[in-house]
C-alpha cells in the first residue's frame, strides 16, 4: 500500500514503517494516499454523510458489536448506554493520549486521518446527546492535524476543545484524561466514580479511543451486515495492528480480528524466522512464548490464552531477543513510568523490577524467583489504574511462558541478552510531517 | 453502608487492616487494597468506621 514517516527504534536503529491493510482488506481506516487528508478528500470518500436518525443509530451501534480499541476492548454499547441513563447532558472525550511506547495508532489517524477522527466524534455526540466533546491527546502534530481540520469543517450544534497534554504512559488512561481536561494532573484516580458518572467538569463523559471513534463513519454509513464482515462474532470488523520487533517490515496493519497472528507475521512483517514469543497489547498484556504463532488475533481467543490484544501492538521476539531482558527492560519501564501514586504500584513495580534485572545479570536465585511468581499473582487489581496490572501480566507471563529461560538465568547469564538495557523496548514513534524523508 | 478506599491517598498506616481486617487487606509494603466487596455488612459497621476515623491518611470513606 503506502510507504510512511513511522519509524521503529526496536533495535535502537531507525527504519522506514509500512502502513498497509492486510491482503483481502478493503481499509475502512488506513488510506492509500500518503500525507494527511484534507476535508475535500474525506469528503470523496463519502465522509459526514447525513447520520442516520438516532434510533436506527443506536441500534447500529449496539447490533454491531463494536468494541473498544484503546485496550481493554469494552463494548462501546454499553459505554454509550452508561452515559445516555445519566440525566446531565454528558460530554464526549475522544481519547488520542497514546502512552504505549510500541504503538502508533492513534498518532496515526489523528495526525493522517483527523476527519475521519471528528466525523466518529460527531457520531458519538449524537449517540450520547452531549454538547461539548473535547479530543485529548499529548502529540503535538496530531493537534495540528486536528485544529487544521476543525477549521476546514467547523462544527455545527455542540462545541470541540482540544487538550493537550505531556506523553506519559498513564496519561491515556480515562481518568488521568478526565482529570486532566478537569484542571489537574493526567494521573488517574482510584474508582468509582468512573468517567459514565462524573467526567469532565463533573459531567457524565463517554471516554472512547479514537480508533474506536473511527468506526463509527463506516458503521453509520454501511450498516451492521457490513461491518460485520470483518472479524469475529465476538469481535467484529477491523484494527490497527501495529507490528513490530522481529519483523522485517514492522508497520501499522489494518487487520480483520481474528486473523492469524502467523499470517499477520508472514503476509504484513515479514517472516524473520521462528517466532520465539510476542509482547502482547504494547506493555500491558505480557508476554507470549512460542505458542503465540498459533493464536488468533482478537479479543476472546487472547484472553482465553491469558494474554490480550490490548491496544493492538504486537511485538514479535525472535532468536536475538532474550524474554528475560525483554520483561526486565520493560519491568524497568514500568517502575519509572508509574504515576507514583499508588503504594502497591511504586513499591510492586520497584521490586519486580529489581528481581528481573538480578535475573538478567545472572545474581537471582530460586527464592527470588518465586517472590516474582507470587507478586505476579497478588498484585493485580491493588492499583487505582492498570499500570499494576500490566507489570504483573509481565512477571507472571515471564514464569509461565519462558521456564526454561528462567532457569537458564540463575547464576549466569545468556548469548542473546547481554546487550545494552533499553529504555523503551520495541518502541515506535512517527517523525513530524516536515521531516519526512 | 457502601465504602471507598481511594489507593492513591492510602500512605500505608495500615490502621485499617488491624481494626477491619475482612475489608481491608495489606500487601508486602503495608499498603491497603478493598479485601473484598465495598458493601459493609450492618454487624461489621462499627468495625468499618473505626478503621475509618483512625486512618491518618483519610484514604476510606463512606460512599452512602
Amino acid at each position: 500500500m503506502t510507504e510512511s514517516t513511522i519509524t521503529g527504534a526496536a533495535h535502537g536503529t531507525s527504519k522506514l514503517l509500512r502502513v498497509a491493510a492486510a491482503p483481502g482488506i478493503v481499509p475502512r481506516l488506513l488510506r492509500e494516499q500518503t500525507g494527511r487528508e484534507d476535508l475535500s478528500e474525506y469528503l470523496a470518500t463519502g465522509g459526514y454523510a447525513p447520520s442516520p436518525d438516532l434510533s436506527a443509530l443506536l441500534q447500529a451501534v449496539e447490533a454491531s458489536g463494536l468494541r473498544g480499541r484503546g485496550g481493554a476492548a469494552f463494548p462501546f454499547t454499553r459505554k454509550v448506554a452508561a452515559v445516555r441513563a445519566s440525566r446531565t447532558a454528558p460530554v464526549v472525550l475522544a481519547n488520542g493520549e497514546e502512552g504505549e511506547p510500541a504503538s502508533v495508532k492513534d498518532r496515526w489517524l489523528m495526525r493522517t486521518r483527523p476527519h475521519l477522527v471528528l466525523d466518529g466524534v460527531r457520531l458519538a455526540v449524537q449517540l450520547v446527546g452531549a454538547s461539548h466533546a473535547v479530543v485529548y491527546l499529548s502529540d503535538e502534530e496530531s493537534e495540528r492535524s486536528i485544529w487544521q481540520a476543525l477549521e476546514e469543517r467547523p462544527v455545527d450544534g455542540y462545541s470541540v476543545s482540544v487538550h493537550r497534554v505531556e506523553p506519559t504512559y498513564i496519561a491515556g488512561e480515562e481518568t488521568a484524561a478526565v482529570r486532566a481536561v478537569n484542571g489537574g494532573p493526567a494521573k488517574p484516580t482510584d474508582k468509582p466514580p468512573r468517567p459514565f458518572e462524573v467526567g469532565v467538569g463533573g459531567q457524565p463523559t463517554l471516554v472512547s479511543n479514537v480508533e474506536t471513534l473511527a468506526n463509527l463513519p463506516f458503521l453509520a454509513a454501511r450498516g451492521v451486515d457490513e461491518f460485520r464482515t470483518y472479524g469475529t462474532d465476538g469481535a467484529p470488523g477491523t484494527f490497527l495492528l501495529t507490528l513490530g520487533g522481529a519483523v522485517t517490515t514492522p508497520g501499522l496493519y489494518e487487520v480483520a480480528l481474528g486473523t492469524p497472528l502467523r499470517d499477520a507475521v508472514d503476509q504484513l512483517g515479514g517472516n524473520r524466522g521462528v517466532i520465539a514469543g510476542t509482547l502482547m497489547g504494547g506493555y500491558f498484556a505480557g508476554l507470549i512464548g512460542p505458542r503465540a504463532e498459533q493464536l488468533t488475533l482478537d479479543y476472546d481467543s487472547l484472553s482465553q490464552a491469558g494474554s490480550g490484544l490490548g491496544c493492538g501492538a504486537v511485538s514479535i521476539l525472535g532468536g536475538d531477543h532474550c524474554p528475560v531482558a525483554v520483561a526486565a527492560d520493560v519491568m524497568a519501564y514500568f517502575g519509572r513510568e508509574n504515576a507514583g501514586q499508588c503504594g502497591s504500584c511504586f513499591n510492586g513495580t520497584a521490586a519486580m523490577a529489581g528481581v528481573l534485572a538480578s535475573l538478567r545479570e545472572g545474581s537471582a536465585d530460586r527464592t527470588d524467583v518465586e517472590r516474582l511468581r507470587r507478586w505476579g499473582e497478588v498484585l493485580p487489581g491493588r492499583g487505582a489504574c492498570a499500570t499494576l496490572d500490566g507489570a504483573a501480566n509481565l512477571a507472571r507471563s515471564l514464569l509461565l511462558e519462558f521456564p526454561d529461560q528462567v532457569e537458564g538465568h540463575l547464576g549466569t547469564t545468556c548469548d542473546v541478552c547481554g546487550g545494552a538495557p533499553q529504555l523503551k523496548p520495541f518502541a515506535m514513534t512517527m517523525e513530524p510531517e516536515g521531516s519526512r524523508r | 453502608m457502601r465504602i471507598k478506599l481511594d489507593r492513591t491517598v492510602c500512605d500505608g498506616f495500615g490502621r485499617c487492616a488491624l481494626h477491619a481486617p475482612d475489608y481491608f487487606s495489606l500487601d508486602d509494603w503495608g499498603y491497603a487494597s478493598l479485601a473484598g466487596s465495598n458493601e459493609v455488612a450492618p454487624a461489621d459497621e462499627s468495625s468499618v468506621r473505626r478503621a475509618i476515623i483512625e486512618c491518618p491518611v483519610h484514604a476510606i470513606v463512606v460512599l452512602d
